[in-house]
């Protein structure tokens, strides 16, 4: 992936990093050392600070994970709501526990606070879409659209 | 009985929200023609005079909050709307922008015009990815349309922190960096984005402007509470039949909203508790359901209309447990800054956890108020400062529910 | 002005002040822990927080500025109970080793916990159980310690413009940390050691080598000789409950026998030395169309910095070693042969005020002796902590004299402690080495004190050569910005990595502020004075080491031993 072109997009956004990033991890689901480094050069920051942004933001990760980055909502809403039994189908449907990734590289599994769509708990996002009151016998039909 | 009010959710469902004439057709940007026809003084005047108070949570004027950054002299000013919704159990400011982005860009522009600013972001949630095309569509058919020429909006997206909310991180990470409250003073309207003035509003805020200005502001001003006017949205989740939203009076009460427009308990079963606000409101008890959800009126019990979120408990909820888990909310949103919240929000969780396994005694209870109390004044911002809120309120509503789980 | 209360006290402030300053104007103390004053306010801690009348929150006093008719109350018992509460927590999150901590008895964070009585600390005692970082060598990071004040932060970014500190992950586990998460050697670190002076408490100190020390002064085989930098004895004596410059250099050469020092000598010599050698370099390349501006090398954090920041500027730096490592090829080479000792048997300690010595020291190109020409660099704190153990009573102490043949100093070497020092140092010669004629005052003051750059130019001869002096590396990088455009109206460029130069080094005893820094420059200058002689040329054992060893400046052996050649770090991330 040619991150360097995605960060020189941003360029001309002053304070932009975050833009950047933004779009760097929709390719690759996470923030590797190298692209930290360019957004700091393009932006004109020193290093430490553009990893002090890159590991403030829930949404980014410096470590390797899955390519579609699922996220349990786990906020008090979705939590009455019975969130425990959708991590629990989830954790069990792709054989991993919260906070890891598949072998295959396909899957994360994170919590999240409170995404917005509390209309419809719980809810679970999948690389930022939402699905709405999630039971553990959804699960596997939502897994499987993202499963090629 | 106080019926449904639509103000800000006016075009709900009436419009294609990628549509601008759907917009204009009903008196879109009308308020901005009027507005910019006006001195930015008498203008300013009369969005004091709706006394329209920041939707956010905070509950500041904004017509006042605009007449400093208008007063305040610089070679630059901002307009930032505030589309971080993070309170847990909030969505409301997303039904604005999903279904009527123009609303808030028209807010937007009658603000800029009126402080003389020419440059605007929108910081919305990272959660919101799929309301960045919306917006922008929307942005650039109102500059197409000339609605926006002396105004440019930039549309910026966050990356999960809930402390985005508050104003000066949200400033902070605008200018990308980590999402850090600033102290204050100086506040925004001073010293804001890249130091210069700034206005801050929610999204409800700025779609409250356009009506605002069509209307007068002594017509908001007479709408619901006199001291915090208007309408609010409010959004129902928990144990509640309606699990939806409604834009009410400011002078409904919680029990009007439980028990009117959200239908009641499910399943026949009986109340137990509610927070409003958001995940940082109070917990509030049954005796205390006839008070108007409107600003003040909340304070007096200790309580805020916050966000407008609305958590409803019933009867066999375990508040102790729920609570727990707002307080791991917490310990993972505080941003680390100062010392009583990074350290407080931890500790606050830890003794919850404690106590919710059963492992707690009357002294763990007794520390958990002390902390709660010293947070509440202490903390650097917003976050750490209403973060106890859910404990000491459980703690002082329902005592019972704490003395059943101490060893 | 602004007119308001505090706890019943009527106080004028000018507008801007804070109700910290308008605290401390009627005497009152609020206690702080983020709080520097040479630096940004932060108000993080909340340990000033403060009543407030007709606020429902307590109000940070640090950052709360000072309004007309304001009624603060400074020490109510909610404002009580809020600094213990916030105390109690800091220190639950905070190793519990105060007894063997570096900062024992000289921590901000222990003196809060003492002056509030902090007994039982109601919450879990936790340590996050990060490692240690001694990657450097030189500088040892414990982040089990931080209380994330920021002030290291700062210090490396504002002061220093080094940015190798910043903040990873947010919340709880918010920590500082090198670039990238990395180790401090990883990072563009210089090993300067002035985040250790802005850290309130044990969370950044020296890599403490006294150990390695006592290993050597057992060893019967060893002669133990010491070198001590100019900036070293005003401040010593702070570290043995005296003022500022209040320990006579001979009783300090005393105390240094007792704790077992063979032979004590001088860097102040090679600092004179120095001056020699940098002195003919400059007239070199002023005469020959050399790289110009010239820039001082002396400053091991300096070199770092240039090597990191600045690698394609390298060549501007003079090519003299510092006095350190001038002593310590000299002490094994001429020395030696002098003294007829068996250079392999020498252990050289060198005693400096400085982190990025220790460093320099261990530096592959700092061999030309044929052996490690400098074995061991102890701080000022460091022997500080041998006087004390020690047991030796300075007050009671007689005066001992420096050995011979490196031990002889004039005043321009003592000056090369303090910001500027080297640069009058070089004046004085070079003025008298180019006109040939006497200096009537030999005081360049405007090359003094703690403005950040400073200017002077000296006709020599009718070649007016204008010279600069930075200290504090962002101040160093406005120069080589300018040097890099090609903008530089300079010759010669003195550059000290330390504010205040190396009274304020890393090594120096904590060293809070600024104002510390300038009273140790003071008693610098006053030694000077005193000095019968202060010009580098007039140093009699500089003198016969040209007669009998190295000839003349810039001859075959100062090539050999004296001088040398830095390369680029290429360090991953900046």
């Amino acid at each position: 992936m040619d991150y360097k072109a995605i960060i020189a997009k941003y360029r001309d956004t002053t304070g932009g990093i975050l833009e950047a990033f933004n779009a760097v991890q929709k390719e690759l689901s996470y923030l590797p050392e190298e692209v930290i480094a360019e957004a700091a050069r393009i932006f004109n920051i020193p290093a430490a600070e553009a990893y002090g942004v890159a590991t403030f933001y829930s949404m980014y990760s410096v470590e390797a994970r899955g390519k579609n980055v699922i996220r349990i909502c786990e906020s008090a809403p979705c939590h009455i709501a019975g969130a425990d039994e959708v991590i629990a189908a989830l954790e069990r449907e792709l054989g991993i526990l919260m906070g890891e990734s598949t072998v295959d590289g396909l899957f994360a599994l994170e919590f999240t606070e409170c995404v917005g769509q509390c209309q419809a708990t719980p809810v679970i996002t999948i690389n930022g879409e939402p699905f709405f009151d999630v039971t553990a016998a959804k699960v596997p039909g939502i897994l499987a659209k993202f499963q090629k | 009985m106080a019926e449904e009010m639509r103000i800000v959710l006016r075009n709900y469902g009436k419009i294609d929200p990628l549509e601008i004439n759907d917009y204009i057709a009903l008196d879109g940007y009308k308020a901005l023609e009027k507005a910019k026809a006006m001195e930015q003084a008498l203008l300013i005047a009369d969005v004091k005079k709706a006394n329209l108070r920041g939707r956010g949570g905070a509950g500041f004027n904004c017509g006042q909050k605009w007449s400093f950054a208008y007063q305040a002299q610089a070679d630059q000013k901002y307009v930032i709307c505030n589309a971080d919704e993070g309170e847990p159990g909030t969505y409301k400011d997303r039904l604005i922008m999903e279904n009527d982005p123009h609303t808030l860009i028209e807010g937007m522009a009658i603000c800029a015009y009126a402080i003389g600013a020419t440059k605007g972001y929108i910081y919305l949630r990272g959660e919101y990815p799929f309301l960045v095309s919306t917006l922008n569509a929307a942005i650039e058919q109102a500059s197409k349309k000339g609605f926006l020429d002396k105004f440019s909006i930039e549309v910026r997206s966050g990356a999960g922190a809930y402390v985005c909310g508050e104003e000066t991180a949200l400033i902070e990470s605008i200018e990308g960096k980590r999402g850090e409250p600033r102290f204050k003073p100086p506040y925004p309207p001073a010293e804001g984005l890249w130091g210069k003035p700034t206005i801050v509003n929610n999204v409800e805020t700025f779609a409250n402007i356009p009506v605002i200005v069509d209307k007068g502001g002594e017509w908001y001003a007479s709408i619901g509470a006199p001291s915090y006017p208007g309408t609010k949205v409010f959004t129902l989740t928990g144990d509640i039949n309606n699990r939806t939203f409604f834009e009410v009076p400011t002078n409904t009460t919680i029990y009007e909203l439980i028990y009117k427009f959200g239908g009641g308990i499910p399943a026949g079963k009986k109340f137990k508790a509610v927070q409003i606000g958001g995940t940082s409101g109070a917990f509030i008890p049954t005796e205390l359901l006839k008070t108007p959800v409107a600003f003040d009126a909340m304070s007096e019990i200790g309580a805020t209309t916050g966000s407008g979120a609305v958590l409803v408990l019933d009867e066999t909820r375990d508040i102790v447990d729920v609570v727990t888990r707002i307080a791991g909310f917490f310990e993972h949103e505080s941003c680390g800054k100062c010392a009583p919240c990074r350290e407080g929000t931890a500790r606050t969780h830890e003794l919850m956890h404690k106590l919710n396994e059963g492992f707690g005694s009357s002294e763990d209870l007794e520390l958990l108020d002390r902390l709660g109390r010293v947070m509440s004044i202490s903390c650097l911002c917003g976050l750490g400062q209403a973060a106890p809120a859910p404990v000491l309120s459980t703690i002082k509503h329902f005592n019972a529910d704490y003395y059943a789980k101490l060893v | 002005m602004i007119n308001l209360n505090i706890d019943g006290i009527n106080v004028s402030v000018p507008k801007g002040s804070t109700i910290l300053q308008a605290a401390k104007e009627v005497g009152i103390n609020v206690p702080t822990l983020c709080y520097h004053p040479d630096q940004s306010v932060k108000a993080n801690c909340r340990v000033c927080v403060c009543e407030v009348e007709g606020y429902g929150l307590l109000q940070a006093a640090c950052s709360t500025p000072a309004a007309e008719g304001m009624l603060v109350k400074t020490r109510t018992p909610k404002v009580i109970e809020a600094r213990k509460t916030i105390l109690e927590l800091i220190l639950a999150n905070h190793p519990q080793d105060c007894l063997n901590c570096a900062r024992n008895l000289n921590c901000e964070l222990q003196t809060l916990a003492e002056e509030y009585f902090i007994r039982d600390i109601p919450f879990e005692l936790r340590t996050r159980g990060y490692e240690k970082d001694i990657s450097t060598f030189s500088i040892v990071r414990d982040p089990d310690k931080c209380i994330l004040c920021n002030r290291c932060i700062e210090v490396c970014s504002v002061t220093q413009s080094v940015y190798a500190l910043g903040t990873e992950n947010r919340g709880h586990n918010a920590i500082v940390v090198p670039t990238m998460g990395k180790s401090l050697l990883d990072s563009p670190c210089v090993m300067c050691g002035q985040c250790i002076h802005a850290c309130p408490v044990g969370a950044i100190t020296e890599y403490e080598q006294l150990d390695e020390f006592f290993a050597a002064l057992n060893d019967p085989n060893q002669v133990v000789v010491t070198q001590i930098a100019p900036a070293v004895r005003v401040a010593i004596a702070e570290e043995i409950g005296m003022r500022s410059g209040e320990l006579p250099m001979d009783v300090f050469v005393a105390g240094l026998r007792q704790v077992g020092f063979d032979y004590v000598l001088h860097t102040n010599f090679t600092a004179d030395l120095t001056i020699m050698e940098e002195g003919h370099e400059l007239l070199d390349r002023l005469n020959n169309n050399g790289t110009l501006p010239m820039v001082t090398s002396c400053s091991p954090g300096w070199i770092n910095f240039c090597e990191t920041f600045y690698p394609d500027l390298l060549d501007n730096l003079s090519t003299c070693k510092s006095p350190q490592q001038m002593f310590g090829s000299l002490a094994k080479t001429y020395w030696a042969e002098k003294m007829d000792i068996d250079p392999a048997s020498i252990y050289s300690v060198s005693i400096m005020p400085c982190t990025a010595k220790k460093y320099e020291a261990s530096r592959p190109e700092m061999q030309d002796s044929g052996y490690q020409d400098v074995d061991l660099v102890l701080t000022t704190r460091e022997i500080g902590r041998l006087f004390r153990m020690s047991g030796i009573n300075f007050k009671k102490l007689a005066g001992a004299n420096f050995d011979s043949w490196m031990g002889a100093y004039t005043g321009a070497g003592v000056i090369f402690g303090a910001t500027g020092g080297v640069m009058e140092a070089a004046l004085r010669t070079v003025y008298e080495v180019v006109t040939e004629t006497e200096l009537e005052d030999v005081n360049f003051t405007a090359v003094r004190g703690m403005e950040g750059i400073k200017e002077a130019e000296v006709d020599l001869n009718g070649t007016v050569v204008k010279v600069a002096v930075a200290h504090g590396l962002s101040n160093a990088r406005q120069m080589m910005e300018e040097v890099k455009a090609g903008e530089s109206p300079y010759h010669f460029i003195e550059v000290m990595a330390c504010p205040g130069g190396c009274i304020g080094g890393g090594g120096q005893p904590i060293t809070k502020t600024n104002a510390d820094r300038e009273v140790r420059i003071e008693a610098i200058y006053v030694e000077d004075e005193n000095c019968e002689i202060r010009k580098s040329h007039d140093n009699p054992e500089v003198k016969t080491i040209y007669e009998e060893f190295l000839i003349k400046p810039l001859g075959d052996k100062s090539h050999d031993l004296l001088h040398t050649h830095y390369k680029a770090k290429n360090k991953k991330y900046l």
